[in-house]
């Protein structure tokens, strides 16, 4: 198979490529920088807060169980939040960015 | 073609030679309470495994509560020795269906791309899911409550970092191994080999704590030798890579997932069944549990808190009875979450589908996989504290490694007896096939390190045809998975626990920054690269040789002491004419010898000089710290030109796979 030539330089300057990339840049990092936050919250608390997790919300059930099940929730939810932008909007942009090129 | 026939033939009969020794009869004795399950990721930072003895109040101490029942755990050798044979069966056809399709150095390391984003995603879960997240977690929870499943939560968070940074410019980007992603806009040979080291480096230790672990695992469940165990497994693993490449290796995987998951499920819903699907009543009756309460005023007293009644039992739905060094938490956190995503064998399966889009459903659907289980978990490990009582489960194994193993037993009787030995062997078939899954993917990670990174473009200068390169990494698995075999021989009695931790360290400290920069900064080179696996992986290495996961005699002495003194205390206090159990009399025994030890540890330390046994919180900071400084000292203006390339590629997947023949 022979590899297409592409100047890898001229598609970067591409003003579609510059959008899809900051787009993905501020959604990756932000977002991954929640989930850390939020999950080392779980350790943190546990140690620092204790009585915060002992508080029961429903019967015996404390809010440090709910928390920690709340991370799976949290983590579950971002992913198919990301799935979800990244369906319609990183890989619309980046079909539109191809047929450009291919034109 | 006869080599074809051969490795048929030769496969056969592994089958047989594997099911001779798993079916040896020796009438070994499970010995409980000696056999933690090493390869526990529940290990770091898990003391009571390292030292059942010493840190655990043996039941029999206790001023016991009504024995309600003796918890007993006792495999059916027919039944499970079936079950075995069924698995062996199974995946053995998938191997030589699979050893047909593999003909191109693709096929053997990636699966010709050809697997799809949902088998994929069963495929991480199964590779990622070791025998200690299936026994050690649960088992973690049933002892103390709380703090099991919070240690799980990470083990999830982890996959948001290979979902949103590496998985998908991974995938676009590279080829084969982690050397491909590294070496794409550096001096590729001297990239190649340090990312080699650090990948079989990673793959050892991880390999060499699941083979110790799987040995006594199966020891203890099926009663075959430790040593019989290992080269039975290893047979297996080997058979499984050496034919059927990343193909079979991958529907291992997916096979054991699936029943991973079956089990989890059937047994979460006894647990649920036996309060009527009513999880608050469920929570209501550990709280409520005499047995549950006993055991955390017991747990608590060692800190010097009285706890009794209700108060204890609630006790056990609160952080802190199991993990007590915060710092060291976040230490293992961060491990996990950066660690996983640096993990060779993980990445690897990110080549084995098509595009960047079935990588992002295969992550999505690991995650559901794998958070699921963890949520089923806690029920299994809060139902084991339930109905078998805390101290029936640490009766039976110290760590609490057996918990699920004998609630499905339990659970199953109370049906009927036959039930209760049949779901027991199904769930040692999981987890036999568990240990499979895990060590396959490790043995393929390494041996595509060695062949396709080394020998192929380190020696060859990528000049070797098809045929070559298929039979180089098939001689390579074969080495590596005789060496794995090997060390899992010789380290039967050494001290493992650490090498788990060890493995997240140096995936997140050594592999992960170099990984980030190499896709993210423009201006990352060749210099960053090595000098940040360097750094990560050997800092890693060296702050755990210095840590409390080693052995310090004078510590194991300084605790067989205070055993000595509570024992002889207790002795003094019995009537006239009693005598110790005889379970604290042995106890007293080895607390005597133990008395005696003296010495230094590995490194000629008398006690740890780095308190943590994670040390990713000072690792990882290193190792990006010295990539970012390696890549400034020396600057390559072709790495900079290079960048637009890579990030395009990563973000595009134009030019994807032929993306090293340039």
């Amino acid at each position: 198979m022979a590899e297409r030539k592409y100047d890898w330089a001229a598609i970067a300057q591409n003003p579609k490529f510059v959008e899809l990339h900051h787009k993905k840049q501020a959604f990756l990092f932000g977002w991954w920088i929640f989930s850390s936050v939020y999950y080392f919250l779980l350790p943190i608390g546990a140690a620092y807060a204790p009585g915060l997790f002992k508080v029961k919300m429903i019967g015996v059930i404390n809010f440090g169980y709910v928390f920690a099940l709340s991370q799976f929730f949290v983590s579950w939810g971002l992913a198919l939040y990301y799935a979800h932008v990244a369906n319609k909007d990183f890989d619309r942009l980046t079909k539109e960015l191809i047929d450009e090129l291919h034109l | 073609m006869t080599f074809k026939k051969l490795i048929i033939a030769a496969s056969l009969t592994l089958t047989v030679a594997a099911a001779a020794f798993a079916e040896e009869p020796k009438a070994a004795v499970p010995a409980p309470g000696s056999a933690p399950v090493a390869a526990a990721p529940a290990t770091p930072g898990a003391p009571v495994v390292a030292a059942p003895g010493a840190a655990m109040p043996t039941p029999a101490a206790a001023p016991a509560p009504v024995e309600k029942k003796k918890v007993t755990l006792k495999a059916n050798r027919v039944i499970t020795l079936s079950m075995f044979a069924v698995i062996i069966g199974i995946t053995m056809s998938v191997v030589v269906w699979a050893a047909k399709q593999t003909k191109s150095a693709a096929d053997f390391y990636a699966a010709g791309g050809g697997i799809t984003g949902t088998q994929n995603g069963w495929a991480i879960a199964g590779d990622y899911m070791s025998a200690a997240s299936f026994l050690g977690i649960s088992g973690l929870i049933s002892l103390y409550g709380y703090d099991g499943f919070m240690y799980s939560v990470g083990w999830l968070v982890a996959y948001i970092t290979v979902l949103l940074i590496v998985a998908e410019p991974c995938r676009n980007a590279g080829k084969y191994t982690l050397g491909d992603i590294l070496s794409f806009r550096t001096d590729p040979k001297p990239v190649r080999a340090f990312a080699a080291i650090s990948t079989v480096a990673v793959s050892t230790f991880y390999l060499t704590a699941q083979m110790v672990g799987a040995g006594k695992l199966m020891a203890l469940l099926v009663g075959v030798p430790y040593k019989t165990a290992i080269i039975g497994v290893g047979i297996l693993m080997v058979g499984y890579v050496v034919f059927g490449g990343m193909t079979a290796t991958t529907w291992v995987q997916i096979i054991k997932a699936g029943l991973l998951m079956s089990g989890a499920f059937l047994l979460s819903f006894l647990v649920l069944l036996k309060c009527n699907f009513n999880i608050f009543a469920f929570f209501q009756t550990i709280v409520d549990s005499p047995d549950i309460q006993d055991h955390v005023s017991k747990l608590v007293l060692k800190d010097g808190v009285t706890l009794n009644g209700a108060d204890a039992g609630q006790r056990f739905l609160e952080p802190g009875l199991f993990l007590k060094n915060p710092l060291d938490q976040i230490s293992l956190g961060m491990a996990l979450v950066l660690g996983t995503a640096g993990m060779p064998h993980i990445l690897m399966r990110f080549f084995t589908v098509p595009t960047a889009q079935a990588a992002r459903k295969s992550v999505i659907i690991a995650m559901f996989i794998i958070g699921g289980f963890y949520v089923l978990t806690t029920l299994l490990g809060f139902g084991a504290a339930i109905n078998l009582t805390p101290q029936g489960i640490i009766s039976v194994d110290p760590g609490g490694n057996m918990a699920t193993l004998i609630l499905a037993q339990t659970m199953g009787a109370e049906i009927a007896p036959i039930f209760g030995d049949i779901f027991l062997a199904f769930l040692c078939s999981v987890a036999f096939a568990t240990i499979l899954a895990v060590v396959s993917g490790l043995v393929l990670a390494a041996s595509a390190a060695i062949a396709h990174d080394i020998y192929v473009n380190v020696i060859k200068d990528g000049h070797a045809d098809q045929h070559e390169q298929v039979m180089a990494a098939r001689i390579t698995s074969l080495v590596v998975g005789v060496v794995g075999i090997m060390i899992g021989l010789m380290a039967e009695k050494a001290n493992v626990a650490h090498l788990v931790a060890l493995a997240f360290a140096v995936a997140s400290s050594g592999n992960l920054p170099v990984v980030v920069l190499s896709l993210f900064w423009r201006k990352f080179n060749t210099a960053g690269v090595i000098s940040g696996l360097l750094v990560g992986t050997i800092a890693s290495i060296g702050l755990v040789m210095v840590s409390p996961n080693m052995t310090y005699p004078k510590t194991v002495a300084a605790g067989a002491k205070k055993v000595v003194a509570a024992l002889e205390k207790k002795q003094a206090a019995l009537p006239p004419g009693a005598t110790l159990s005889e379970k604290d009399t042995k106890a007293l025994a080895k607390a005597k010898v133990d008395e005696q030890l003296t010495g230094t540890s590995m490194m000629g330390l008398e006690k740890p000089l780095f308190t943590l046994k994670n040390p990713g919180i000072i690792s990882i900071p290193l190792g990006f710290f010295a990539a970012i400084l390696g890549a400034l000292m020396f600057p390559s203006k072709r790495a900079e030109e290079m960048f637009d390339e890579v990030y395009v590629r990563q973000n595009t997947g134009l030019g994807m796979a032929k993306a090293i023949d340039h």
